[in-house]
C-alpha cells in the first residue's frame, strides 16, 4: 500500500534493490516487533514468578512449625498460627456456597429451561427476562466493595446480624450469586437442543429431561462456576473487612465475628507490620487458589471431553 | 398407571414454580443492593449541596466537609497510570498467545495469566508495600515516601492484566483465518498481517476488553488502600517537575468506603453511599459501553 512504484519506469536493478531494502525493512520491523511481544509475555511470567516467589521465600521464615494449627496470638508481631482463620475461611465458603448455589443453579435452569419459551408467549416474561439478564451482567462488574457496603447496611445494621459469619457470607453470596447464574446459564446453553427433544420425545416431562439429561451433561460447566466462587470468597477481602468484623476467636456459631485468611493478612501487614507472618498466610492462601486453579482445569477438561463424546 | 402420569406432572408443574422463585428472589436480591445503595445516599444528598460534594476537595467527616473530589482525582489518575502501564503488556501477551508463540510457549503462558487473575488482591497489595513500596522510595525527591499513585499504578497494571489480556486474546482469536490468509498472500509479513489485518479486526474487541480493564481498575479496594498512601489531598507534583505527582499519595473512592463504613456517624454513612453510588454509576457506564461494543462485534 505505502510503497507505490512504477513497474515500467523502474529499472529491474533499481527494483530489485529497493525490493530487497524493503523486504530487510519489514523483516527487521517484524523480528524487533516480535521481541516487543515476547517480551511483554516474560514479564508476565517474570511479575507472576516473583510475586509467588517472593510471598513464598518471605513466608517460609514466617512458617514456624504448628502454624498451621495454633490459633493467632493477636500480640503486636503477629505471633502464633493462622488455625482459627482457616476455620473461618472455611466455614464461611461453605456458608455463601450453601447460600449462593441453589439460588443461582435454580435462576440459571429457570432463565434457560422454561423463561425462553414462556417468553414467546408473553410480553410480561420476555421483558422479565430481559431485566434479569441486565441486572446479572451489571452485578457481575460491579466493584465487591459495593456488596460489602450494601452488606454492612442491610445484614450487619438494619437486619442485626452484627458483624458476624451470617451477615459476610449473605454478602459473599450475593457477590458469587451473578457468577453462578452466568456460568449455570452458559453450561445449560452450550447443550444441543436435540438432547431435550430425544428424551422430551421419549416422553419424559420437562422436569425430566432436566433432570436426567440436561443437568448431567451441564454438571462439569456448572461445578466450574461453583468452583470459581470457592476462589473467589478465598481471595475476596473487601467484602468481608466491612462485614465479618475481624476477630481471630474461633467462631463458635452463625453469629461469631471472624477473620478469613486473606483478611488475616491484610490485618497483619496494616495493623501490625509483621509481614513474615503475613507473607506465611499468603503462602496458604496462593497454594490454595492454586489447587483451585487447577480443580478448574480439570472440570473444563472432562467439559471438552464431554462434549466431545 | 393414570396416577403415576399424573404425578409426574404435578412434580413438573411443581419445580417449574420452585424455579420460578429462585429466579425471582436472585433477581430481586440483585436489584435490592443497587436499590439499597441509592436509597441510603438519599440523606447525605438531600442535606449536603451537590457542588459541595463534587467540586470541593476537602474530606474531613467530623467538621462535615464531604468533598470527594480528591477521591475521584485519586481514583481516575490510578486508573490511567495502571492503563498506561497495563495496556501495552497486556495487548503484548494477548497477541503473543493468539498470533505468536508456538502451542508449548502459550500452554505456559495462559495458565500464568490465568493464575494471576486468581491471585488474591492482599497478595498484590502485600507485594507492593514489601517490595515496591521501598524501591519507589529509592527515588530522592522531598516528600517522596513510597506510598502513592505510581506504586499503585504498577501493582494496579499487574491487577488488570489478565482481565485485558483473556478478552483481547479471544477477540484476536475471533479473526477468520482467511484475512490473514488474504493478507500474507499478498505478500504482507506476519506481523503487517498482525498490524494492519488483524488488530483492526479485533479492535472493538481490544476496546472493549481495555474497558472492562477500567472497570477492573476503578473497582480494586483493599491493594489500593495496601500501597496508595490513603491521604485525601488533591495530587500534586512534589517539586517542579510535573512528573513527580506520580510519587503523591492518593486515596481512592473504593478505599474511603472500606476504610470509613465501620465507624462512621449518620451523615458521613450516608456520603459514603453517595461515594457508592458514585461508583456504581461509573461503572455501569463502564460494562455497558464495553458490552454494547462487544455484542455489536458479534453482530
Amino acid at each position: 500500500m505505502e510503497n507505490h512504484i512504477d513497474l515500467k519506469t523502474e529499472s529491474s536493478a533499481d527494483l530489485k534493490v529497493f525490493r530487497s531494502n524493503n523486504l530487510k525493512l519489514r523483516r527487521f520491523t517484524q523480528n524487533f516487533a516480535y521481541s516487543l511481544v515476547w517480551l511483554a509475555g516474560l514479564i508476565t511470567v517474570l511479575s507472576l514468578l516473583v510475586v509467588i516467589g517472593y510471598v513464598f521465600m518471605r513466608g517460609m521464615r514466617g512458617f514456624e512449625p504448628g502454624f498451621l494449627t495454633t490459633p493467632p496470638a493477636g500480640g503486636l508481631s503477629g505471633e502464633g498460627g493462622i488455625s482459627t482463620t482457616i476455620v473461618s475461611t472455611v466455614y464461611l465458603v461453605l456458608m455463601t456456597i450453601t447460600i449462593a448455589t441453589p439460588l443461582g443453579i435454580g435462576a440459571g435452569i429457570y432463565l434457560v429451561e422454561y423463561a425462553g419459551e414462556q417468553s414467546l408467549g408473553s410480553k410480561t416474561v420476555a421483558a422479565l427476562v430481559q431485566v434479569a439478564h441486565f441486572g446479572v451482567e451489571t452485578l457481575a462488574g460491579i466493584p465487591s466493595i459495593i456488596f460489602g457496603l450494601f452488606g454492612y447496611a442491610l445484614f450487619v445494621t438494619t437486619l442485626k446480624f452484627g458483624f458476624s459469619l451470617l451477615s459476610a457470607s449473605l454478602a459473599g453470596a450475593c457477590l458469587v450469586l451473578p457468577t453462578v447464574i452466568r456460568t449455570t446459564e452458559e453450561a445449560l446453553l452450550a447443550i444441543p437442543t436435540g438432547l431435550r427433544e430425544g428424551s422430551m420425545a421419549l416422553g419424559a416431562t420437562k422436569w425430566q429431561t432436566i433432570k436426567n439429561v440436561v443437568l448431567p451433561t451441564a454438571a462439569p460447566g456448572i461445578i466450574t462456576g461453583i468452583i470459581l466462587s470457592v476462589g473467589r470468597i478465598m481471595s475476596e477481602t473487601a467484602v468481608f473487612f466491612v462485614t465479618l468484623g475481624g476477630s481471630f476467636n474461633m467462631p463458635t456459631s452463625v453469629f461469631s465475628s471472624g477473620r478469613t485468611m486473606a483478611l488475616h493478612l491484610y490485618y497483619l501487614a496494616m495493623d501490625t507490620r509483621a509481614f513474615d507472618k503475613a507473607m506465611a498466610t499468603g503462602v496458604v492462601l496462593i497454594s490454595s487458589i492454586i489447587v483451585i486453579n487447577l480443580l478448574i482445569n480439570i472440570v473444563s477438561r472432562k467439559l471438552r471431553v464431554g462434549v466431545r463424546d | 398407571m393414570k396416577t403415576m402420569r399424573q404425578e409426574r406432572f404435578i412434580v413438573d408443574r411443581g419445580i417449574k414454580y420452585i424455579l420460578l422463585v429462585f429466579a425471582l428472589i436472585s433477581i430481586i436480591v440483585l436489584f435490592l443492593i443497587g436499590l439499597f445503595i441509592f436509597r441510603q445516599s438519599l440523606p447525605a444528598l438531600k442535606t449536603i449541596p451537590l457542588s459541595d460534594i463534587f467540586l470541593k476537595t476537602e474530606w474531613r467527616p467530623t467538621m462535615d466537609r464531604f468533598g470527594i473530589l480528591a477521591m475521584i482525582v485519586g481514583s481516575v489518575m490510578v486508573t490511567i497510570g495502571s492503563l498506561l502501564l497495563g495496556v501495552p503488556l497486556a495487548i503484548g501477551c494477548a497477541i503473543l498467545l493468539a498470533e505468536v508463540a508456538p502451542r508449548p510457549v502459550q500452554e505456559i503462558v495462559r495458565p500464568a495469566v490465568q493464575l494471576l487473575g486468581g491471585i488474591p488482591s492482599v497478595i498484590f497489595g502485600l507485594f507492593g508495600m514489601v517490595v515496591l513500596v521501598p524501591l519507589v522510595r529509592q527515588i530522592k525527591i522531598a516528600g517522596n515516601t513510597g506510598f502513592g499513585l505510581l506504586s499503585a499504578s504498577i501493582v494496579l497494571a499487574i491487577m488488570i492484566l489478565p482481565t485485558i489480556t483473556t478478552i483481547a486474546e479471544d477477540a484476536i482469536r475471533a479473526v477468520p483465518q482467511s484475512f490473514r490468509n488474504g493478507s500474507l498472500a499478498l505478500g504482507a509479513t506476519k506481523w503487517q498481517t498482525i498490524t494492519q489485518v488483524v488488530l483492526p479486526s479485533a479492535r472493538s474487541g481490544i476496546v472493549a476488553a481495555i474497558i472492562l480493564g477500567v472497570g477492573r481498575a476503578l473497582g480494586e479496594t483493599m491493594a489500593m488502600i495496601m500501597v496508595i498512601g490513603n491521604s485525601v489531598i488533591m495530587p500534586k507534583p512534589l517539586n517542579g517537575n510535573p512528573f513527580t505527582i506520580w510519587l503523591r499519595q492518593a486515596r481512592t473512592l473504593t478505599g474511603s468506603i472500606a476504610t470509613e463504613i465501620n465507624y462512621a456517624a449518620p451523615t458521613h454513612e450516608s456520603m459514603l453511599f453517595v461515594i457508592g453510588v458514585v461508583l456504581f454509576i461509573l461503572i455501569m457506564i463502564v460494562n455497558v459501553i464495553a458490552r454494547s461494543i462487544i455484542r455489536s462485534s458479534k453482530h
